[in-house]
């Protein structure tokens, strides 16, 4: 199979090149992360990070055939060759595939991605309905993996003042869930034209999600919890 | 090579569930903590932890924290330490009662009460009906308790050092853990950390097997620290092989699934866990269902064209359970099993999960090890929590959701045993001056050499040997080669080079020092199980297959130097209650 990969190590080059690999691969190798592997072993200076190789840990993220994705759920057989592959776009790269993922989680941290709730905590758990509950799915599931918002045109213009998708999702994760009291100081907090307001509706964050989340839906319903407490 | 030099009160390695746990007792303590992982912390291996939580929350059906240290001694297949395992059982409802108040996701019941299902080897009334014991959040649990801890740090302001490797322990001639060596990845430069106390919660060591449901991530490194700081290891020849790893893949299906009302097939269609435990069936203890199913397959009732596999139907569950509440299950399936389990059965294997033996810790996760005073005195400045810690709370045989457990509550214990201890020694020790000096000359070889083996190529031999030598079941001869056999890698091991000398970001390097730790696992794993010439919970001898109390009611300690054995007694004495006596164990 042929894969042509970024390559850059600031140690060494001056400027990013595409490497060229053609590479046999074994029959167990089914996903791009295993290929990836396998070209890792006979070039060890090819860097990526990975982990769990199934889909949760939020790792691989990388730009793949033009859409970004997570190498470990992508299968090599849906792909068209030569297969490309680049860092996630809009982000400052570190060597090859890694990039500087500082920005995205200074936005995800501006959120205040924690429940708040001043009140002391019963001896066992808060209650909260099934129906409470499940307005949380589809939003706690993110992996932090970054695929949404370096696929979002608004973050790559305004990476520093716009939160993004992700960071938003969360956002709205804590104002749904009924434990937490803090739903006006986060609604004020993103009541700005940038933070929240940059999103465009342009939905390639729900494009490429690999768990399948809406963070779009998500952002407007942050819109119309402050739409209502307006009238 | 002069390495620098950062000052703390506290060093974490790792930023798991128990590093994390620990780390927000350091932080909320006020004390000036590091803590480092190798990965961005949510991603860290908890993250993959799938069915649950154990608590005796009683929130389904009446429970209590006596039956679920009864079912964990006897999941342990006696070798369980009944003191730490009494702490654990009598803490648990706390512990998850706090991760509910921090804002973990858990699935709810219709009172509004945390939705708990069944796993295997959970009892009623001692050995009775099947207990409604792990707290759930869907089939990602281990996703929903990271994030929260990760979340709960960034309230405390915890400083983490993200993608740094911890390399080798510093200690002084006393025998005191003054701090650690540690490599940032992004710049390649290596530095000391000093520190007052040490916590090791660097997880699991998976991929010492060829088939493993672990991360790549998983190698051991505070393993492998600790052996090279010469420091036995506890227990090393107990693995838990889960039973549902996707069949080729390796990656883990949740025992919630047959928690739900999954249960296995063989090729005649056969539900054969009812011949091998008429009374738990499918949620027997996984020692117990991994062997039925390697029976299955050697006596040649596997599935599939290679009769490799057996078979996990779960679409009689319908549509909704399985959206509900497995719906990561169903994602993984169509992903690497190219099967929807709504309608069609997962292809499954036992796959290497779970290092039930680790660092010698006792149940405040300070690590004990032997002196001539006595088996057990503290190593003054180290701890360890979490799945390399062996406390022992699960013996021969992990319960599942006794891991998450696990993590929060030792996690929670060692910060607050660190923090006394700062306390009370408020001065950092003078470090010695070959601080430093193992570490040097690791690198210095690696640096130096220009040929030699490859990395993959040692990792990947070593992991087809555990696999062969010394897996589910386990034979005199094989045990015995596989020892020749690792022996010889582990001095391939010395004659690696790589390719790659640059400094930003170098993976190539990462890679070849983990193989270090890789190398401590196995070795003392497989001269552990060689030594031990009984079958108790995940070690099954093919020439000894009955479990011998008499001769081999003992903890295993294993230390590198010369790779010698000893064994120190279990603690059969709970804190409070009455002692469990050993009994055969059925289900």
């Amino acid at each position: 199979m042929r894969f042509s990969i970024y390559r850059y190590n600031p140690d060494t080059d001056e400027k990013p090149y595409m490497k060229q690999y053609d590479v046999a691969l074994e029959p167990a190798d089914k996903m791009l992360l295993d290929a990836l592997i396998r070209i890792k072993s006979m070039d060890d200076t090819l860097s990526l990070r990975r982990s769990c190789r199934e889909g949760v840990c939020g790792s691989d993220a990388m730009n793949i055939n033009g859409k970004n994705g997570l190498a470990c759920v992508t299968r090599l057989a849906d792909l068209k060759e030569p297969i490309e592959l680049r860092p996630l776009p809009g982000l400052p790269v570190i060597r090859d595939l890694i990039v500087d993922m500082s920005q995205f989680f200074k936005q995800y941290h501006s959120i205040k991605p924690y429940l708040i709730n001043n009140e002391p905590p019963p001896e066992t758990e808060r209650l909260q309905s099934p129906e409470e509950r499940s307005e949380l799915d589809g939003l706690y599931e993110c992996i932090l993996c970054a695929c949404c918002s370096t696929s979002c045109p608004s973050f790559w213009w305004n990476p520093d003042k716009f939160v993004g998708p992700a960071g938003l999702l969360t956002a709205y994760r804590f104002i749904a869930d009924t434990r937490d009291q803090a739903t006006r100081e986060r609604l004020d907090d993103l009541e700005d034209p940038y933070r929240l307001f940059r999103c465009h509706s342009i939905m390639n964050c729900v494009d490429v999600c690999p768990k399948s989340l809406n963070p779009t839906r998500a952002i407007g319903k942050i819109k119309d919890a402050m739409i209502r407490r307006t009238v | 090579m002069a390495f620098a030099k950062r000052t703390f009160d506290a060093v974490v390695v790792g930023a798991g569930g128990a590093g994390m746990r620990a780390a927000l007792q350091l932080s909320e303590a006020g004390f000036k903590t590091a803590v480092l992982t190798k990965v961005f912390p949510t991603r860290s291996h908890t993250v993959a932890a799938q069915g649950g939580i154990a608590a005796s929350l009683g929130n389904s059906d009446e429970d209590n924290w006596h039956w679920h240290m009864f079912d964990t001694v006897k999941g342990s297949d006696y070798l369980g330490d009944q003191d730490a395992i009494e702490f654990m059982c009598r803490k648990a409802n706390e512990a998850v009662y706090e991760l509910e108040h921090f804002g973990m996701p858990f699935d709810r019941l219709a009172n509004g009460k945390i939705y708990q299902r069944p796993f295997g080897g959970q009892s009623k009334n001692y050995g009775g009906a099947q207990a409604t014991r792990s707290c759930a959040a869907a089939d990602r649990t281990g996703h929903a308790m990271l994030h929260t801890l990760y979340q709960r740090n960034v309230r405390a302001h915890t400083h983490f050092f993200v993608e740094w490797m911890a390399l080798d322990l510093i200690r002084d001639a006393d025998g005191d853990v003054l701090g650690i060596t540690a490599l940032e990845m992004e710049t390649g430069e290596v530095m000391i950390l000093q520190a007052k106390g040490v916590l090791l919660a660097t997880g699991g060591a998976g991929r010492i097997y060829a088939s493993s449901t672990n991360a790549f991530i998983n190698t051991g490194d505070g393993v492998g620290m600790t052996a090279r700081a010469g420091i036995p290891l506890e227990d090393m020849e107990f693995w838990q092989f889960h039973p549902t790893g996707v069949a080729g893949a390796g990656v883990l299906i949740t025992e919630g699934v047959r928690g739900e009302g999954g249960y296995l097939l063989n090729k005649n269609g056969e539900r054969f866990m009812e011949r091998y435990a008429p009374n738990a069936k499918d949620l027997a203890s996984r020692d117990v269902v991994s062997r039925a199913m390697a029976t299955e397959i050697k006596e040649g009732r596997g599935c599939g064209p290679e009769a490799d596999h057996v078979l996990l139907k779960l679409d009689h569950l319908g549509a909704e359970v399985i959206e509900k509440r497995l719906p990561g299950i169903r994602e993984i399936a169509k992903k690497f099993a190219n099967v929807d389990p709504i309608k069609d059965p997962i292809p499954v294997v036992p796959t290497c999960h779970y290092m039930m033996g680790g660092v010698p810790t006792n149940y405040h996760g300070e690590v004990v090890a032997p002196v001539k005073t006595g088996p057990e005195a503290v190593v003054p400045g180290l701890y360890a929590a979490g799945e390399i810690a062996c406390v022992s709370v699960h013996g021969a045989n992990r319960l599942g959701t006794n891991s998450l457990l696990d993590l929060v509550v030792f996690g929670k214990a060692s910060g607050d045993r660190m923090a006394q201890f700062i306390r009370e020694n408020p001065n950092h020790k003078e470090l010695p001056k070959d601080a430093g000096d193992i570490t040097r000359a690791r690198l210095a070889r690696l640096e130096a050499a220009t040929s030699g083996e490859r990395v993959q190529d040692v990792s990947n031999d070593l992991r087809r040997v555990m696999q062969l030598n010394c897996g589910v079941f386990r034979f005199p001869d094989l045990l015995v080669e596989g020892i020749a056999k690792m022996r010889e890698i582990a001095e391939r091991a010395q004659r690696t080079y790589i390719v790659d000398k640059s400094n930003t970001f170098n993976t190539a390097r990462v890679e070849a020092l983990e193989l270090d730790n890789l190398v401590e696992v196995a070795i003392s794993t497989i001269v552990s199980a060689e030594a031990r010439t009984e079958s108790r919970g995940a070690h099954a001898r093919e020439d000894f297959q009955k479990r011998d109390d008499d001769h081999w009611l003992k903890h295993t300690l294993w230390w590198k130097e010369g790779s010698r054995l000893e064994y120190k007694p279990v603690h059969l004495k709970p804190l409070t209650v009455e002692t469990f006596p050993l009994k055969a164990r059925t289900y």
